[in-house]
């Protein structure tokens, strides 16, 4: 659906890798725009009408943002380039100093790169424990076996709310309740979930949240920082100079400013916030409940299909997103998105920065295809075509 | 060159790759090689003798293409003096960079001689030289020391 709003497809390709990054509406391309033709000033300066405009527009977003998640302040909203700079910035600017060496961070080994190696990172420096919450046979979280591992020691519990492999969606909310009853502070990387389902902040009682802009129609290089405000007061800026300091003298004291500006030091994207207005305005006019109910039908499809082949192996026979994974038995997955490529399929392959996945699915590496709402059945059905023919991908995948 | 044959060795030596066994051995040399971009990853294995490549293995996952380009090098190294090794590697590094090369000394590694045609592969047949190449410079530094 709406596929007519995005430049991108006006040409001949079939895009199947939104997990990755998805293609942005015309909306917020002209929003880009807008900003370096219309009101091209820095923010938070204010002195003269275009700089004033920046502002509103940029605070503008971040209204937008709050809403989108059911915040309860707009303080709690920080903008960072994405969701890794974001995880970075609580596990580097709130948990090095609240953590001691023996506590405890449960993760599972279905996570993404910016999800682990900032936490195997403070395991390094400071002696805290990283461990994994085991997953069940369909590669799930469940409270009962979270219930299993947790010990006095577990601090912090930090996942992904939808896996970019599995595409499992986890029970965030009820994690949450049996985490806060522990004193156990929840992480959640909405980085796939944020363009696909419904995100509530408050009835999920989750403590940080962290996502990117360009994985739900927005610009790169924008991402969102979210936390309870009492939590993100004591978050330590890991990036000093303009724009967050009230004041500073000769004898080297410096006085910050309050939440949200003493987070976002010097310059920030300020087309990309902007930009970012209308890629939540743009997902909101269709409707998260639709765009998720759509994906699952389109994914549902498409494994009904792959089941069929036998030389397919799926990795995710179940899941509640738009992302399958899977290998063509004897092919290495890169030499299949190769292939794919030639028909204009856009597809990735690989072990997508969830590297130690490996362990638990038993293969290094997969084909995966992502769905978003601009995606169709005749594309999965040209997919599967393609994928039919094991002679004909050996003839033309070299 | 005739496609159909191109093809047909090309998918020969990565359905049936030959010398594809880890290697435990102490003597044997151990180089892995990757592609930063992609997921290629393979390790090889030189066992070297009096200045003789006596054997060579290789284990890992990769591409078509770089798996049979790691089948067909080894092939041809095997039983070849350190100098002549890099000789025929720095051959079938140029036929892979479009500069002048001797074809007569590739042998089966002439099946790449197009994959310039496609940018994003050449890296894919050039992996396996890449580590090899270093090895057999640094005994050859070692030799001349």
């Amino acid at each position: 659906m709406n596929r007519e709003d995005f430049p991108m497809l006006e040409q001949d390709i079939i895009y199947l890798d939104n997990g990755a990054t998805t293609l942005k509406p015309k909306s917020v391309i002209d929003k880009t725009v807008e900003y370096y033709e219309k009101y091209s000033a820095n923010a938070h300066r204010g002195d003269y009408d275009i700089s004033y405009k920046v502002d509103q527009e940029y605070e503008n977003t971040r209204s937008l943002v709050k809403d989108y998640i059911h915040a309860k302040y707009l303080e709690e909203i920080i903008f960072t380039s994405g969701a890794t700079e974001s995880l970075n910035l609580i596990v580097r600017g709130f948990f090095t100093n609240l953590l001691e060496a023996g506590d405890e961070v449960l993760i599972t080994q279905s996570e993404h790169a910016a999800n682990v190696i900032p936490w195997f990172h403070l395991a390094n420096t400071n002696g805290i424990c990283v461990n994994y919450i085991p997953l069940d046979d369909n590669h799930y979280v469940t409270l009962e076996n979270l219930k299993k591992v947790i010990t006095p020691k577990t601090k912090v519990i930090s996942l992904a709310h939808i896996t970019n492999v599995i595409g499992d969606i986890r029970p965030v909310k009820e994690i949450a309740e049996f985490a806060h009853q522990n004193n156990i502070f929840v992480v959640i990387d909405a980085a796939q979930s944020i363009g696909h389902i419904p995100t509530d902040v408050q009835d999920l009682d989750v403590d940080f949240l962290t996502f990117s802009a360009h994985k739900m129609c927005g610009p790169t290089g924008v991402g969102v920082l979210y936390g309870k405000k009492e939590l993100l007061e004591h978050v330590e800026p890991l990036i000093l100079g303009g724009g967050m300091n009230e004041s500073f003298d000769n004898e080297h004291e410096v006085y910050f400013k309050d939440l949200p500006t003493r987070l976002e030091a010097g310059t920030p994207n300020i087309a990309g916030v902007i930009a970012f207005s209308e890629a939540i305005k743009y997902i909101n006019s269709i409707g998260l409940d639709k765009i998720s109910e759509y994906e699952k039908k389109l994914r549902k499809y498409l494994v009904d299909k792959l089941i069929d082949i036998p030389y397919i192996d799926l990795i995710n026979i179940e899941s509640d997103s738009g992302i399958v994974a899977f290998n063509v038995a004897g092919i290495f997955s890169q030499d299949i998105a190769y292939y794919l490529n030639k028909y204009n399929i856009c597809v990735r392959a690989g072990n997508h920065c969830a590297k130690i996945l490996k362990n638990e699915v038993g293969v290094n590496n997969t084909l995966r295809v992502s769905v978003y709402f601009y995606n169709t059945y005749e594309e999965m059905d040209m997919l599967v075509e393609l994928l039919s023919d094991r002679d004909k991908i050996l003839k033309e995948m070299l | 060159m005739d496609e159909n044959l191109r093809r047909e060795i090309i998918l020969d030596h990565y359905q049936n790759p030959k010398n594809r066994e880890t290697v435990t051995d102490e003597k044997y040399i151990k180089v892995n090689s990757n592609n930063e971009s992609c997921i290629d990853n393979i390790n090889i294995y030189i066992l070297v003798e009096d200045g003789i490549l006596k054997d060579i293995k290789f284990d890992g996952e990769a591409c078509a293409i770089s798996t049979s380009s790691t089948s067909i090098m080894i092939k041809n190294l095997i039983g070849k003096t350190i100098d002549d090794a890099i000789k025929y590697i720095n051959n079938f590094e140029a036929m892979v960079d479009e500069k002048e090369y001797d074809e007569a000394l590739l042998k089966e590694g002439i099946v790449y001689n197009e994959i310039y045609k496609q940018n994003n592969r050449k890296n894919c047949a050039l992996l396996p030289y890449k580590g090899i190449k270093n090895v057999l410079n640094g005994l050859k530094n070692q030799k001349n020391a």
